[in-house]
């Protein structure tokens, strides 16, 4: 599902991907319902890193990995799902790619420092 | 300048127009790219917002590891609220997704309700916010404290000033932007689909934001 464009309203325009059903009323039903499992399990998810932060009593270095890799599962099914990020194109990618790299920089700066002091 | 301008139309085709332009691709994906431009638009500009963040968050990390004592965020801020704001962002994150899917279906009545549903959720978004700025603020906590309440405040300020965004485009969509539905549907469903990706990343943010400053 890259690009959408309505394709099920008769007054709209089919603009592409003929014969695919990426834009049938059944495959958009279909993206519905897998919404809401994604709802359900950003909701666990929520409840998980709140309980792990009062139930589990971790020392910091593991609390902080737990809640980071909930939070990226948490991200991963929001960006992959809601966002699309699943299925684009490949420009996006190779956008968000280049974003990943620069990003990861930003973040390198102050941890490479930080293993610099130990 | 005779007052023609040459442009094209939604398909990319070159047309004589007389004292207007009209934006190519807006509706049918550019053939070099797949994508109409409006999708490649908001991608390149949450590219800049995850620099803009992630420079935020790097300062965090950067101040939070130099400081010999740096507090406890479940002890010096109010996890209920931020936690239930989490669980209003996530469903307004379904809700703009609901509505998109429904738009793409044809059916107006449902995919307006569920703009408006979120759009309700950014107002208790800001209203929780508002109340837990309140808290904060009330127990004599501002920016100036120390660094933790100044990278607290910057960082949930600035993603407030996002989600308050959203919200006027959502407020225009539902208001004087729905016009479009009735004159150029696949256009208009496209927008909601843009704002979408917008909303949902504001929602990404979040969903880093929340255990960063408030459970670590």
């Amino acid at each position: 599902m890259a690009e959408h464009v309505v394709a099920t309203d008769p007054a709209v325009p089919e603009t592409h991907a003929h014969g695919d059903d990426h834009h049938s009323p059944e495959h958009i039903k279909r993206e519905m319902r897998v919404y809401l499992y994604v709802l359900g399990a950003l909701a666990v998810l929520t409840a998980a890193t709140v309980a792990a932060r009062f139930y589990l009593h971790l020392p910091t270095g593991q609390a902080i990995a737990l809640a980071l890799a909930i939070a990226s599962i948490k991200g991963f099914l929001v960006a992959g799902f809601f966002m699309h990020l699943l299925s684009e194109k490949k420009l996006i990618y190779a956008i968000l790619i280049l974003t990943v790299v620069f990003f990861g920089i930003l973040l390198w700066l102050p941890v490479h420092e930080v293993i610099d002091k130990f | 300048m005779d007052g023609h301008l040459v442009t094209a139309d939604a398909h990319g085709h070159a047309a004589a127009a007389h004292h207007d332009f009209e934006i190519p691709f807006t509706v049918h994906p550019r053939p070099d790219t797949g994508i109409y431009n409006g999708k490649l638009g908001i991608w390149l500009f949450l590219a800049s917002e995850v620099m803009l963040f992630g420079a935020l968050f790097s300062s965090l990390i950067l101040i939070r590891t130099s400081a010999p004592v740096w507090p406890r965020g479940w002890e010096e801020l109010h996890v209920v609220p931020a936690t239930v704001n989490t669980a209003v962002l996530i469903l307004s994150s379904v809700f703009v997704v609901l509505a998109w899917a429904n738009l793409r279906l044809g059916n107006e009545k449902a995919g307006r309700g569920f703009i408006a549903a979120t759009l309700l959720c950014g107002f208790g978004f800001m209203g929780i916010k508002a109340y837990e700025y309140s808290l904060s603020l009330g127990h004599g906590h501002f920016p100036k404290t120390n660094n933790f309440f100044a990278i607290y405040f910057t960082m949930t300020g600035l993603h407030g000033l996002h989600v308050l965004g959203g919200m006027i485009v959502f407020a225009y969509f539902l208001g004087p932007g729905w016009k479009m539905w009735h004159t150029e549907r696949a256009r208009f469903t496209n927008r909601i689909e843009i704002v979408g990706l917008y909303w949902h990343f504001v929602d990404l943010v979040w969903i880093f934001l929340f255990p960063t400053l408030y459970l670590l």
